[in-house]
């Protein structure tokens, strides 16, 4: 039953660990797939969470940090949209400057205003979301083998939780089901196409810009507001770019992408509890090495020896008119 | 493709055009100023009287500038072949294996000018293996460079800890860090430069890899454009068809560029762990290899171009920490949105601007033309 | 109601110094078929693109059924039942072809609904047209006539009424581009007004009912199709008669040089482009390689070259045997007396970024004359293009000008001179004056033959049939990726034109 009950909990803390890749990932899903790619994600991700840090701290609620969030994270992505799209710039550079740009001024502007070397003030009541218990979750509790996995591990999630694992259908009905979807998903392959039907590259390009941007600010408003109780300096530690690995590694697919996310996901609770203890059979694992799995991972994959990514194929090329 | 924009004069293609996109940097910079509630003026004072007020705050603002010079050539050699190394960070940081290992074995026995020479060697080497990979992966496997060493940064990062926590680390010790080098592993100091000035080093730690890293800019000046190697690789860089056109291997050259790249990387691990700290820490690169993207966008990729854009990031350093002394609200990392603005401003809106003055100059020109043909 | 379907006033168009389209006039009839003829470059897709909304006119004004209209943006142009098929088709390759077909024209923001409806209303048009498609199937998996085939129904999805063609038989097989002109004609019956822009003649006389020539972004003639003839229109094209006859003497052929046997090249989707070609080439003989573009002609370079590699086959070059179904240097090449002009001098050919200097060595960079062991010996390589600026009068003479900067008949001689220069033993040529003016087309054809006359063997690729027949001595035909004709320097037109339409061709090639 022990090992069990470690299983429940492993499995526990790599739902909650996944959940901000989940939404970097989708995030990153919606841009790539219209042909603009983002390294940025860190960096939206990371302005998001202390924007919902900054302002659940000042207002105490909830939800006025995440829509602060979301803000700051949709009007990244409108830098990088200029960018790329209207300035037909590097997106990579791009991506990487916002990362910089974002990494520097959450420290100065949240030591400047907080005075708490660059945490943003712990949060607690209304201004952090809390955990939602299922139906019946305390009366199954007890029965076995189903009841721990349906109180501990389905249930007590936070809101953003849900939402994370219910945006993988909803991206994948909005990507093939939609009208939207459809648009999108050409203008990463071939704009001219979009063009010659009418569409406006630009206007198609800048919607899927926004979309990344809603959903990194999901991502980092989980990351300060559920997960944490308030924003820490540099608190993405690499997610974002986790992210981009787990991307590449569900080729550019939604439901590919929760899969990956949770093995990442996995990987990463995995290094936390193994943190000390030798595993059975294997030994002492050295947590670095856990912690470099799926950066490994997704070097091999991208090396084609599993399979191969291949990437939209106007991703990263800004669109010019042809003479 | 042709060029949508009419020709511009070299002075203002490689002078005007990243002074204007440099002068939009902080000027935005100065907004983020004005948020935290201090003077963007007074800011601007500090941080150039920090970095140029006295003999040691130049000492120190050369002793970052060194770091950038490699980290900046690393960015740019390979920019020249079509390539985008992000991955200078963790191959300046592999670098660092070499460059400790050469000093852990002699630096008790020989003299500096002796162990230097191994040093070097050994921080390009353990740099160009990191950098082999990504490349090898582009060459033979189509695998997208920019991923694969950004996925590399991160495993270095792994791979760093792993080693200094378990493997460098003398037995007992707590820090993360391998043991301090004596006088063998320590580089003399350039005091005697400064002091042709008339200044002060102070405690700066300005040492000689600053000539080395002078040297390497001159050399990546030759092998661009004055070697048979340079002329291959920039003719790839411009078009890969040609290069295929002309015989020249596209994955010889993808894999030797970016060990090249990842060699000069590496060196820049020197100058922190032979010239300031006698012992290789934890996260000793501190994001230079990232800040080499901006030198080298800044500079144009050119050696000429760097070398100021190191020194005026080198200002950035030095300077910003005085500012941070100065002024509290703003710490370092204010030199980190500036970092990121300058790559924004010099990288991906680098043609905001360029119509504009294009423009300026065009009814500039055509007034003078006409001025000549009533002369005439 | 007008009996014209679209009428331009004057429309004017520059980009930047180039003046692409200069004061047009043009007068289309509806439920006709209306041929614009030009040259290359002669303004014709700008034009075109100007009606589809791509560009704007600078003035000018578009009259469609009687009514002035601004077309700002393709969708304009769509809304006043205008479609285009577009030369390099606009069309998603993993997507299928109901997917391209509804792109842009779906009638609500959930798909379902459209697809069902997308895919009766496709059906439909397949059977008014006759233009039978699988709706399912995947653009990338489908051969290029039915690639255009959707690109029509695209169109007539849409509702187009008028339906602008540019260039369509480019990429067409003889026998898909005669399916094609079917099923234009059927449109028309159906009362569909056609444009059709192409720089063939034959096509023209073939299909269209009226046509208008553009020459240097000017509309200077419209003929009714039936009262014109080919000369006429060619020299409406031409401006003036360009004979394109070169003097030459008898060739004197001499050892083979070039030997060419089984060879068989496929392109990078797996098609074969180039079948089973032999043939040799002599030492003072130019032999021309005729054919529709796209038959295979450009692979055969490439394979020669070594810049692609072939399935089978086997190249002797000067005696020794090149390895070209394995690895190929072609800088090993060039050193066994290869020179090679590519087609596509912008990409190929010329870095455009680089001074013409360094153009001047592209490919001989490890030749020692321009080295001092690793290092570039500037000084030889200054002379040796200032030598050759000189000798083939490359204007403006400036070694340390992007070669960006030259026009397209001087960037051609910065090839030339850099490939014929260093008299290799064997030089092959694709699309000598592609994109050259006049003055220099006549410099580079008398070079050509000078080359031969001192011994050379040249092998030459052309889609223009009057330059190979002016310039060759042998006139070798490939259709489909074979060699399907050989013939001498009395070859008529008519008979190559037969050769290169596959008519005499493999009988598999055909639909």
């Amino acid at each position: 039953m022990d090992f069990f009950q470690t299983i429940i909990a492993l499995l526990e803390s790599t739902i909650r660990l996944s959940v901000p890749l989940i939404f970097a990932a989708l995030a990153g899903l919606y841009t790539e797939r219209a042909g603009v790619f983002d390294i940025g994600l860190e960096g939206k991700m990371l302005g998001a969470a202390f924007a919902a840090g900054a302002v659940a701290a000042v207002t105490g609620s909830v939800f006025i940090g995440l829509l602060a969030a979301i803000l700051i994270s949709v009007l990244l992505s409108l830098v990088h949209g200029y960018a790329s799209i209207t300035q037909r710039g590097s997106q990579i550079v791009s991506g990487v400057a916002i990362n910089f740009i974002v990494f520097g001024s959450t420290v100065i502007l949240g030591e400047a205003w907080f005075r708490q070397g660059g945490r943003t003030p712990a949060l607690s009541g209304d201004a952090r979301f809390q955990t939602w218990d299922l139906p019946f979750a305390d009366a199954v509790k007890d029965v076995p083998f189903i009841g721990p996995i349906y109180a501990n591990l389905l249930s007590g999630h936070f809101l953003l939780t849900y939402l994370a694992f219910a945006l993988v259908p909803i991206s994948w009905w909005v990507l093939y089901r939609t009208r939207f979807g459809l648009r999108l998903r050409a203008v990463g392959e071939n704009p001219g196409a979009v063009d010659t039907a009418g569409i406006s590259v630009i206007w198609l390009r800048y919607r899927a810009v926004i979309c990344c941007g809603i959903l990194c600010g999901f991502a980092g408003a989980y990351l300060s507001l559920a997960m944490n109780a308030g924003f820490v300096k540099g608190m993405t530690a690499g997610k974002g770019y986790i992210a981009l690995a787990a991307l590449i590694f569900a080729k550019w697919r939604p439901v590919n992408i929760m899969l990956a996310c949770l093995l990442f996901g996995f990987l990463d609770a995995l290094a936390i509890r193994l943190q000390g203890n030798p595993l059975p059979l294997i030994g002492q694992v050295p947590v670095q090495l856990m912690q470099a799995l799926p950066y490994i991972l997704t070097v091999i994959l991208l090396a084609g020896f599993i399979g191969k990514a291949i990437p939209p194929k106007a991703g990263g090329i800004p669109y010019v008119k042809e003479r | 493709m042709s060029n949508p924009y009419a020709k511009l004069p070299n002075w203002a293609e490689y002078g005007l055009i990243p002074l204007v996109n440099l002068v939009v940097a902080f000027l935005v910079a100065g907004l983020v100023v004005l948020l935290v509630g201090e003077n963007p003026l007074n800011a601007a004072y500090h941080m150039v009287n920090g970095a140029f007020g006295r003999g040691e705050y130049i000492g120190f603002t050369l002793y970052y500038a060194t770091t950038f010079i490699f980290t900046g050539l690393s960015v740019a050699v390979a920019f020249h072949a079509g390539l985008f190394n992000i991955g200078s960070e963790g191959q300046a940081y592999i670098g660092g294996i070499g460059v400790a290992l050469a000093c852990l074995w002699l630096d008790r026995t020989m003299p500096w000018f002796v162990v230097f020479p191994l040093a070097i060697i050994g921080s390009a080497a353990f740099g160009a293996m990191w950098a082999f990979l990504p490349g090898w992966l582009q060459a033979k496997r189509g695998s997208h460079i920019v991923i694969t060493t950004i996925m590399f940064n991160f495993i270095a990062s792994s791979l760093m800890v792993y080693l200094l926590t378990r493997v460098m680390k003398p037995l007992g010790s707590m820090a993360t860090q391998t043991r301090t080098f004596e006088a063998g592993g320590q580089l003399p100091k350039l005091d005697w430069l400064l002091s042709i000035f008339g200044l002060n080093i102070g405690n700066a730690p300005f040492n000689v890899s600053f000539l080395l890293a002078l040297l390497a800019a001159f050399g990546v000046w030759v092998l661009i454009w004055r070697t048979r190697f340079g002329y291959e690789l920039r003719t790839m860089g411009h078009s890969p068809s040609a290069a295929r056109y002309a015989g020249i291997s596209e994955t010889r050259i993808t894999i030797i560029v970016m060990m090249i790249s990842g060699g000069l990387a590496g060196m820049m691990a020197l100058n922190p762990i032979m010239g300031e700290q006698f012992r290789m820490q934890l996260d000793f690169v501190q994001g230079a290899g990232f800040v080499g993207i901006a030198v080298a966008l800044m500079g144009r990729s050119h050696p000429a171009g760097i070398i100021p854009a190191a020194i005026l990031f080198g200002m950035l350093y030095q300077g910003g920490a005085e500012i941070a002394f100065e002024m509290p609200a703003i710490s370092r990392d204010m030199i980190v949105i500036i970092q990121g603005l300058v790559i924004l401003f010099a990288g991906a809106l680098e043609n905001m601007f360029r119509p504009a003055i294009s423009r300026a100059f065009a009814s500039f020109g055509q007034r003078s033309a006409a001025v000549q043909t009533k002369g005439a | 109601m007008s009996d014209l379907a679209i009428e331009l006033r004057g429309i004017d168009k520059s980009f930047g110094l180039v003046h692409a389209n200069k004061d047009i006039n043009l007068q289309v009839r509806k439920g006709t078929i209306h041929g614009i003829i030009g040259e290359n470059g002669a303004g014709k897709s700008t034009l075109m693109s100007i009606l589809y909304g791509f560009y704007q006119a600078d003035r000018g004004e578009i009259v469609v059924d009687g009514k002035a209209v601004v077309i700002k943006d393709p969708n304009a142009a769509i809304a006043s039942g205008i479609g285009m098929v577009h030369q390099h088709f606009m069309l998603v390759e993993n997507f299928t072809v109901l997917e391209n077909i509804m792109l842009g024209a779906e009638d609500s923001q959930v798909l379902n609904t459209s697809i069902s409806k997308a895919r009766v209303e496709l059906k439909r048009l397949e059977k008014e047209y006759a233009l039978e498609v699988d709706p399912d199937a995947l653009i990338e998996e489908l051969p290029v006539g039915l690639q255009q085939r959707v690109e029509i129904l695209k169109a007539l999805y849409r509702k187009a009424d008028i339906l602008i063609l540019d260039e369509p038989t480019g990429v067409l097989t003889p026998a898909e581009a005669d399916h094609l002109f079917r099923i234009l004609g059927q449109l028309k019956d159906q009362g569909k007004t056609i444009i059709l822009i192409t720089h063939k003649l034959r096509e023209i006389m073939a299909i269209t009912d009226e046509v208008s020539v553009m020459r240097r972004g000017e509309m200077v003639a419209t003929r009714t199709t039936k009262e014109t003839s080919v000369e006429e229109l060619a020299e409406l094209m031409v401006g003036r008669r360009v004979l394109l006859r070169v003097e030459k003497g008898e060739a004197n052929p001499g050892a083979v040089k070039l030997s060419v046997k089984n060879l068989t090249v496929r392109d990078g989707r797996g098609v074969t482009m180039v079948d089973n070609v032999s043939f040799d080439l002599k030492a003072g003989e130019i032999v021309g390689i005729a054919g529709v573009a796209g038959n295979g002609q450009s692979e055969l370079l490439e394979a020669i070259s070594g810049i692609r590699r072939a399935v089978s086959g086997s190249v002797v070059l000067n005696g020794s045997t090149v390895d070209v179904t394995g690895h190929v240097d072609p800088g090993a090449l060039r050193s066994q007396g290869l020179g090679h002009v590519p087609e596509d001098r912008h990409h190929v050919g010329l870095v455009l970024k680089f001074d013409e200097s360094e153009n001047a060595i592209l490919g001989y960079q490890r030749d020692k004359r321009y080295l001092n062991g690793p290092f570039l010996n500037m000084e030889a390589i200054r002379a040796e293009a200032e030598e050759k600026i000189q000798k083939y009068d490359i204007r403006p003479p400036n070694a340390k000008l992007k070669t960006a900067n030259f026009s397209g008949g001087n960037q051609q001689k910065i090839v030339l001179a850099r490939e014929m220069e260093r008299g290799p033993d064997v030089l092959i040529i694709g699309q000598p004056t592609r994109g050259v003016d006049v003055g220099a087309i006549e410099f580079i054809h008398k070079r050509i033959i000078e080359m031969r006359d001192r011994g050379m063997a040249v092998l030459l690729v052309s889609v223009e049939l009057d330059e190979i027949r002016a310039l060759s001595d042998r006139i070798l035909v490939m259709f489909a990726g074979r060699v399907v004709g050989e013939r001498g320097t009395d070859a008529t037109e008519g008979e190559l034109g037969l050769l290169m339409a596959g008519v005499e061709g493999p009988k598999e090639a055909a639909e």
